[in-house]
Parts: structure tokens; sequence; C-alpha cells
């Protein structure tokens, strides 16, 4: 029992991590219908920058008080933002331009931009994995049969806190509602006087900008980052994604905290080596046999 | 010399496409394979002959992509996988990981068998999803495939793989660590694949795989069986994976699950996406281009760079950021490829 609400809490925890990264295909692929392939590494591309941030303030172990809330503000806002802008770029320069091409096309193109992106991190900072310092003093809270690591908390709570800002954000907001239309129907939107690559460009970067934090979130909890995770970090979250119904927010959310739950119960009953396994026969699954997913509505394609 | 060589067959492929009578086409081929068979004569150099037969397999695992991928339209983004499972057909059936030892000319036929029976695995499930969905799953088959040989250690040798797998022989001669008799089956190989490969393209299977390219609801109300057919074009692109893999397994002597990664696939697609999908001779010129730079120019450059500059850079571990550009700046600017097919070409420029 007490091992599996241990278990319980790392795949809560995980899921935190990954369904942050789903919002980002979830949203995008709501939009442009383009599976953005180069999504995981630039959630990996956070870490690093986090990393680099945490670097030249000179951190490199534990952090209290306002030290905590001022570095670990920062490098979770230069992640951040640096993302969302990089998402953004990457749509402009590499898939503004096949917005009406074949499929195909553009997802050709999203792997050529994840294979530079991880080339460039390896550029950076070289091929081996990287330490990542431990900026919380680890107390662990004892809720009954619960253990809750000061990382586990910091996951959950941030991811939760994200995920209720941006659903404010696309229900509430001008921009949402610009993004919704958009994705339902783009030329009957433009008519509308939306103008819709400001909105798909808008989408890039909040998808950046989540992923920037899930990455300085995975270097906190994880204490490492390389610049691989991506893959399938990305392939994962992407899962989560399909799972929960692509263009589903709330579907993306419920798939990431799913997947992770699944991730940690797999590599505690079959061993580590089979969670990847575990999680990719999932998606094939899923896309075979109920591709809507689980909260998303049966589409019927388009001719 | 090995550049020599690739420079001679990329430049007959060009010409041959350029032609238009089938007269001088076969001439200008036939120049060609007649150059291909005098290689270990004049090169004289096991390392490059080596290197020339690595060329070949890739070609051949090109040419077989392309039927799925440009013929069929496809996308298969897990093709390793099915290049792993001839590998290792060859691996446990011709070592002593079991103690059986067939001859390499039976496991050519059945791993191109066993590898077209996974195509159909893993096509007849996915048959129903769309395009990029389809990609998707061929990925998650990709990476399953090989973590499996990885993690079933009592059969496959786990991370560590299966050496000292048998020296093929023909007629009783053992092919030894020699490269030319490799080159030679390699070549002749590649010469089966790339007939094959010509005569499906203008058979009835090939035709009705380019009008499901195009548009499969056309295609299926003009009478094709669609299912039939993609499930075809899987398997049928699997079978030259297989065959790549035990040429593979054959010539390393050694097989291990990181072999045969993601990265593989990718290589692979880059190299149709280069020459031009669908065009058998864009294809191999493609291949042809992308293999050279992995197995001998990024080395050299890298021993050229690093004796140069005393540096200690591993330029071969940044290979994926030129096959990166090459998939994006191709994709944005000349989607067809450098070699196009014509049907091909006018399908990508028409707006969607």
């Amino acid at each position: 029992m007490h091992e599996f609400l241990a278990q319980l809490v790392n795949g809560v925890s995980l899921g935190g991590i990954y369904a942050l990264i789903a919002i980002g295909y979830t949203m995008v692929y709501g939009i442009v219908e383009l599976i953005n392939f180069a999504h995981g590494d630039i959630y990996t591309l956070g870490s690093f920058i986090a990393l680099a941030v945490f670097g030249a303030l000179g951190v490199s172990g534990e952090l209290h008080g306002a030290a905590l809330a001022v570095d670990g503000g920062l490098a979770l806002i230069a992640a951040a933002v640096s993302c969302g802008v990089i998402g953004m770029l990457i749509e402009r320069i590499a898939y503004r331009r096949l917005r009406n091409a074949p499929r195909l096309a553009p997802l050709i193109t999203a792997i050529g931009m994840s294979f530079i992106l991880e080339n460039v991190m390896q550029a950076w900072k070289g091929s081996a994995p990287l330490p990542f310092p431990q900026i919380f003093a680890n107390p662990v809270a004892h809720m009954g049969l619960l253990d809750v690591s000061a990382e586990q908390a910091f996951v959950v709570v941030l991811a939760i806190v994200a995920m209720v800002a941006l659903q404010l954000f696309v229900s509430r907001t001008r921009a949402g509602r610009a993004m919704r239309a958009v994705a339902q129907d783009r030329q009957a939107a433009s008519l509308m006087g939306i103008d819709v690559d400001a909105t798909i460009a808008i989408t890039f970067l909040i998808a950046g900008l989540l992923a920037g934090t899930a990455g300085f979130v995975s270097g906190v909890y994880y204490q490492s980052t390389w610049f691989l995770n991506g893959f399938s970090a990305g392939l994962k979250a992407f899962t989560a994604a399909v799972l929960g119904g692509i263009g589903n927010l709330a579907g993306a959310m419920l798939g990431g905290f799913l997947i992770g739950i699944i991730e940690s119960f797999a590599t505690w009953k079959l061993g580590g080596q089979w969670s990847n396994v575990t999680v990719f026969a999932i998606l094939i699954l899923v896309l075979v046999l109920r591709p809507s997913g689980l909260l998303g509505e049966r589409v019927p394609e388009k001719v | 010399m090995i550049y020599l060589y690739a420079l001679a067959a990329i430049a007959a492929i060009v010409i041959a496409e350029r032609l238009r009578g089938a007269r001088s086409k076969q001439t200008v081929l036939a120049v060609l394979a007649a150059l291909l068979l005098i290689a270990p004569l004049v090169v004289r150099n096991d390392a490059a002959i080596n290197a020339l037969g690595d060329i070949g397999i890739y070609v051949v695992l090109a040419l077989g992509l392309n039927v799925t991928v440009g013929f069929a339209g496809l996308l298969d983004l897990g093709y390793a996988a099915f290049f792993a499972i001839g590998a290792y057909t060859y691996a446990m059936l011709a070592s002593p990981q079991f103690g059986i030892h067939l001859p390499l000319w039976i496991l050519l036929f059945v791993a191109a068998a066993i590898a077209s029976f996974f195509g159909l695995v893993l096509g007849a499930p996915t048959l129903r999803l769309r395009g990029d969905y389809l990609a998707i799953v061929t990925l998650g088959f990709g990476q399953i495939v090989p973590q499996v040989f990885q993690n079933l250690t009592k059969y496959t040798g786990g991370p560590n793989g299966i050496s000292a797998l048998d020296f093929p022989s023909f007629f009783g001669r053992s092919f030894g660590q020699n490269a030319t008799p490799y080159y030679y089956v390699i070549l002749a190989a590649l010469a089966c694949a790339l007939l094959f490969a010509n005569n499906l393209r203008d058979s009835r299977l090939g035709r009705a795989w380019m009008a499901i390219r195009e548009d499969e609801l056309a295609a299926r109300h003009m009478g094709i069986n669609t299912t039939a057919v993609k499930l075809a074009a899987f398997a049928i692109g699997a079978a030259f994976a297989g065959v790549g893999g035990v040429l593979f397994a054959a010539k390393l002597s050694i097989v291990s699950p990181e072999q045969f990664g993601f990265q593989v696939s990718i290589l692979i697609v880059s190299m149709l996406v280069l020459g031009g999908m669908g065009n058998v001779g864009g294809v191999a010129a493609g291949a042809i281009v992308l293999a050279l730079v992995n197995t001998t120019l990024l080395p050299q450059i890298n021993g050229l760079v690093n004796g140069a500059l005393h540096a200690n850079l591993d330029l071969t571990n940044y290979n994926f950021f030129i096959y990166g550009a090459i998939l994006v700046s191709l994709m944005l600017f000349r989607p067809e490829g450098l070699l196009p097919n014509r049907e091909r070409k006018a399908e990508l420029h028409a707006a969607a």
C-alpha cells in the first residue's frame, strides 16, 4: 500500500510535466493540424536555459526564502519566455509557408526542426547528461501514508496553476476566443476580422511558454537534463494529448496525468526498461481503437 | 575513389533521368553497372569497398521505404524496425546464439518474409488512420521494436546484441572478412531491388498506389481495394528492409539494438526527401549522397578539422543537423526533391 501510494505520487508529479507539454501539442494541433515534432525539444531547451540562468546567478545548490523566489523565478521566467519566443519563431520560419501544403510536408519540416534543435543543444552543452542544481531543501511531508517531496509538490502546484491560467485565458479573453474561432474554421474567422497569422503565432507562443515551464520544472524535479530528453518526453506527451482527445485542453491535462501514472506503475511492476514500450503501445492502441481519445469528439474526415 | 564512384553513379542516374529514349537510358545504366562491377579491381582498397557496400545497403533501404512513402504516400517513420527485424533474423539464425547456422542465401528470403509479415502486422490495424496519425503510429512501432530486442536479453543478447555471426559462404568458400564478396552480394541485391522497384511502379499495383496517394476516396470509387493495396505497400516496403538488414548483419557480423533507432528511420526519410519521393532514380541518388556523407565524408572532414586545429570535436555527432536542415529547407523550397517525379511534383505544388 505504501509503495502503491508512493508510485501514485510519483506518477502524478511526472504527469504534471507531461500535461504541461501535452497542452502545447494539443493547442497547436487544434489550430493548424500539425504534430509539432519540435515541441519536445523546445521543452528540453527550457531546462537548458534555466540551467544557464542558474549558472549565471551562481546557483549550485539549495535555495531558501527570498533567494528561492527570486533566483528560481528568474530561471523559470527566462526559460518560459525564451521557449515561447523560439516556438513562435519556428512557426514563422518553418511552418507558416506550408500551411496550405499537403499535411505531411509540415510534419517532415517539424522533424527536421527537432533534429536541428537537438544538435544546437548538443553543440551548446555537450552530449553528456547535465546535472541540474537541487534548489529545494528536501523535507518530505508525511501525510498519513503519503510522502510528498518538495519537488513533487512544486511540480503539481505549478502545473495546476498554469492550467487554470490557460483555461481562463482561452475561455475569457479576446485572444482566447480568436484562438477557438481560428481552430474551428480558419477562413470564417479571417472573414470575421480575426488576424489568423497573429492568432496562430500566439498559440505557438503559449505552447512554448508552457513547454519552457515544463523544462524548468523537469530540471528541478529530476536534477538533471540531457539534449535528447525531448524526444521521448515529447512522444509521451503527444501520447497524452491523443489519449485525452487531441485539440481538447482538459483532455491533454487528463491524458498527461494518466500517462504519468501509467509510466510510473509500469516502471514499478514491469521494470524501467518496459516503461517506454508500455507508453508507446498505449499510443498505438488509442490511435487505432479510439483516435478521438477519451474526451474528444468524433470528427468525420473532411473530404 | 569512393567519391569518383559516387559521382559517376549520381551522374549516370541524372543523365538517365533526363534522357527520353529507352535505348540510351539502358546504355548509360549498363556503363554504370560495368563500372560498379569492376570496382574491387580498380579501387583495391578494402575499406573503400566496404564503404561502397554500406552505401549499397542504404540504397536498398531507401528504395524499399520509397515503396511505402513515395509510391503509396504512407509516411512510415519507423522503417528502421524492419531493418532491425531483418538484421536480427540473420543474427539469430546464423550464429552460435542458438546454434543454428542457416546460409545467407536462404536467410535473405526468410528475412524478407518475416519483415513483410511484420509490415502486415503494423499495417493492418493502422490503415484507417489519416496521414499524420499513421506516421506517429509507425514511429511508436519503430521505438518499440529495438526496445523489445534490447529487453529480451535471453534471446537477443540485450543491449550488447549478438556478435560473432557466421561468415556467409559461396559453394563452400567462406567470405571471411574480405569486403569484396559482400560487395558483390550487395550489388546483386541492389540490382534486383532496382529492377523490382521499377517494375512495381509501372505495374497495376504501382498505379493503384499512386491513385490512393493522390486521392484515396476517388481511388476507392474507381474500384481499387484500398485496404489490400496499402497492406501490400507496407509488406513490400518492409521486405526490402528485411533484405537490407540481413546484408547489414552478415557484413558487420554483429547486431545490437542501438543500431536501429529513430535516427536511422529519419536518415532514410531524408534520403527520400532529398532525392525526390516516388522517383526511383532520385531516391537512389539521394541515398548515395547522404550515405556517402554519413560513411565517408563526415569522418574524413572530422579528421582534417581535428588534425588542422588540434581540436577535439566530433563532427560525426552533428550529422543530424545536416539531415534536419535538408528536411526543413527542401520541404520549404523544393518539396518534390532534387530529382522529382512529375506527378509527385504536381501534387506537392497544387494548393490543398
